[in-house]
């Protein structure tokens, strides 16, 4: 059996008043930020560096080594960035820490800020998570008052102050230098790269931009040790993960596992999805938010850990896992996912701008039985005319939304090709007004 | 000091929560502080009206258009009228597999509107994924999350904002 996952990221989640400084603080917080604070700033990067913590915001770059680029001798001001711009389809894990936990990613915002050297850090939430802005907004006053954040940090000779930005709703300033044109008050247009923002961040001075779940890590690494954190995940990545499963599964939701878990494990185990509907079987699940090729079903035997999606050429994303069964249009759930990235790319690369409404456009004759034969040509032209695939990251635009567009495009098509011929050859879904699957009806 | 488009108390009220924001940003950065400088004239006027706009850019010292371009390409600023409530519906494909398009035909049937329109009491939009996906169906009304919505939620919801 599949071993439990030890709790490091949601181990408050369900305790009384869980988001206070008080509830916290009774169950153990701010004692690694005070042992971080005894530490070199070195000594604390070193640790993060050694725990083999992974970005869980979608990329999955080692974070000791992202804090590592920060130039130690510019005499700019540095920033840390928090990216809660949480957005990619099928991902809602950042918002439960938030909500659940906000003192766990300030204890983590300190103990960064402390080993980068940074004065100033920002969380930028999306603007739908105006609830939970106004809870970390309240952490951030119970830190305030406590001496936590401030000119002195727990008395020591080192100060920090945190801001709490509301986003407006843009898809792409959850892209890390999208989301520092929005904090710099602009629109939310990325940035070509390099200089990376480590170098020439926010307001032009070196910047670390890190997801929510990657820093709300940072206590327990301080806490329990590099070592044991590293030992928790696999050779190339430690600790646990958040995985949010959603879509047609019996108990969606977010869980926390352990790095070996497949994805067949985390449908089926009684303690995560606890299986497909009755008589329902798995038709195609997307891994890593709806960015991420999909998989079949013949291929879900894959763990939901960085290196081995990558080998698969797919991704770890954002965890968010999309379940889909054998009743469920692919046509239809591809237009679905193509017309999102349409309305939310941002306009300034050409081949996103003008591909990504093209290709809904396309989708939408074929899922309404008016596809002509050629279109699913075409319809494969322009995807490889955004991003070419495999492997991911062949995209011709500034920023990876554009690789989002063409992923899903090439490896539905892949996969499920004669589903979407039967759609050009029977002049309509061959599901008929029931496109959805099983749970796909609006209940009484 | 009052203005055509504010009273002098409204004025009063905008100038004090603009400098605490102004408070977060380097102080040569004065034009960062545009999103929230929107949100609190939104939150204070419905809307970023023509005039509003000028306002905030004029505060922030930067030309009428950026505040222009910045309200225009984030949805949840309004650059016309909304309805009296903003209802936000998620039919990106997690809440598609548990209802959504549904739920969205329900609502445009209940509120007599099609998704896309505003009349004076509603706005009803489609909008991006809301983070809701282990809650699906999901929207907001004026920006507050309703998660597992059935039709009977639907109804209780929508019912009381009649």
């Amino acid at each position: 059996m599949l071993p439990a996952a030890e709790k490091v990221i949601t181990r408050n989640w369900g305790k009384p008043d869980s988001w206070t400084l008080e509830a916290y603080r009774a169950n153990g917080g701010y004692r690694s930020l005070e042992k971080a604070l005894g530490m070199t700033p070195q000594a604390v990067t070193d640790e993060v560096k050694k725990s083999n913590l992974r970005g869980r915001g979608g990329a999955g770059f080692p974070t000791g080594m992202k804090w590592s680029f920060v130039p130690k001798d510019s005499p700019k001001p540095k920033y840390l960035a928090v990216n809660a711009d949480e957005s990619e389809p099928g991902t809602f894990k950042d918002r439960y820490i938030l909500e659940n936990d906000p003192h766990m990613l300030l204890e983590g915002v300190t103990i960064a800020a402390f080993a980068l050297g940074v004065r100033t850090a920002y969380v930028y939430a999306r603007g739908e998570f105006k609830f939970q802005a106004e809870r970390l907004q309240r952490a951030v006053e119970e830190a305030y008052q406590a001496g936590i954040l401030g000119p002195t940090v727990l008395g020591k000779p080192f100060g920090l102050d945190v801001f709490v930005v509301r986003g407006a709703g843009a898809y792409i300033c959850g892209e890390e230098t999208g989301m520092l044109e929005s904090l710099e008050g602009k629109k939310g247009w990325p940035r070509l790269k390099p200089p990376f923002p480590a170098v020439v961040g926010l307001f032009g001075s070196p910047t670390v931009v890190n997801n929510v779940e990657t820093i709300a890590s940072v206590p327990t690494i301080i806490e329990r040790g590099a070592a044991w954190y590293a030992g928790l995940g696999t050779e190339k990545s430690g600790g646990t993960r958040l995985i949010c499963l959603s879509g047609s599964v019996n108990r969606p939701g977010v869980f926390e596992i352990t790095l070996q878990t497949t994805v067949r494990q985390l449908i089926e185990d009684e303690r995560y999805g606890q299986g497909m509907p009755a008589g329902r079987k798995v038709k195609a699940v997307i891994p890593g938010g709806s960015s991420a090729p999909v998989l079949a079903a013949h291929e879900i035997d894959v763990e939901l850990e960085f290196e081995a999606l990558k080998k698969i050429d797919n991704m770890a994303g954002s965890g968010g896992v999309i379940v889909m069964d054998d009743t469920t249009c692919m046509v239809r759930s591809l237009w679905r996912v193509i017309r999102f990235y349409a309305e939310e790319s941002c306009g300034q690369c050409t081949p996103c701008r003008e591909g990504a409404p093209w290709a809904a456009r396309l989708l939408r004759k074929l899922e309404e039985g008016r596809g002509e034969p050629e279109d699913l040509e075409i319809l494969l032209h322009v995807a490889h005319s955004i991003a070419p695939f495999p492997p991911i990251g062949l995209g011709n635009t500034i920023c990876a939304l554009g690789d989002s567009v063409a992923l899903p495009i090439h490896s539905f098509v892949a996969r499920f090709r004669e589903e979407f011929e039967a759609h050009i050859s029977q002049h309509r879904c061959p599901f008929g007004d029931r496109p959805w699957g099983h749970y796909g009806a609006l209940r009484a | 000091m009052g203005s055509p488009f504010f009273s002098a108390e409204e004025q009063r009220v905008f100038d004090a929560k603009l400098s605490e924001i102004l408070a977060h940003y380097p102080a040569d950065r004065k034009s960062a502080a545009m999103l929230p400088a929107l949100r609190l004239l939104q939150e204070m006027k419905g809307w970023l009206s023509p005039d509003g706009m000028r306002l905030v850019a004029k505060a922030l010292e930067v030309p009428p258009e950026r505040a222009y371009e910045v309200a225009t390409f984030y949805v949840m600023f309004h650059t016309h009228k909304p309805g009296k409530h903003v209802v936000d519906v998620c039919t990106n494909l997690s809440c598609s597999l548990r209802g959504a398009e549904d739920l969205l035909a329900y609502l445009e049937a209940k509120l007599g509107l099609r998704a896309g329109t505003s009349n004076e009491k509603w706005t009803l939009r489609e909008t991006e994924c809301l983070a809701s996906c282990g809650t699906a169906p999901c929207l907001q009304v004026d920006e507050v999350h309703h998660e597992g919505l059935t039709r009977g939620r639907v109804d209780a919801l929508f019912d009381k904002l009649s």
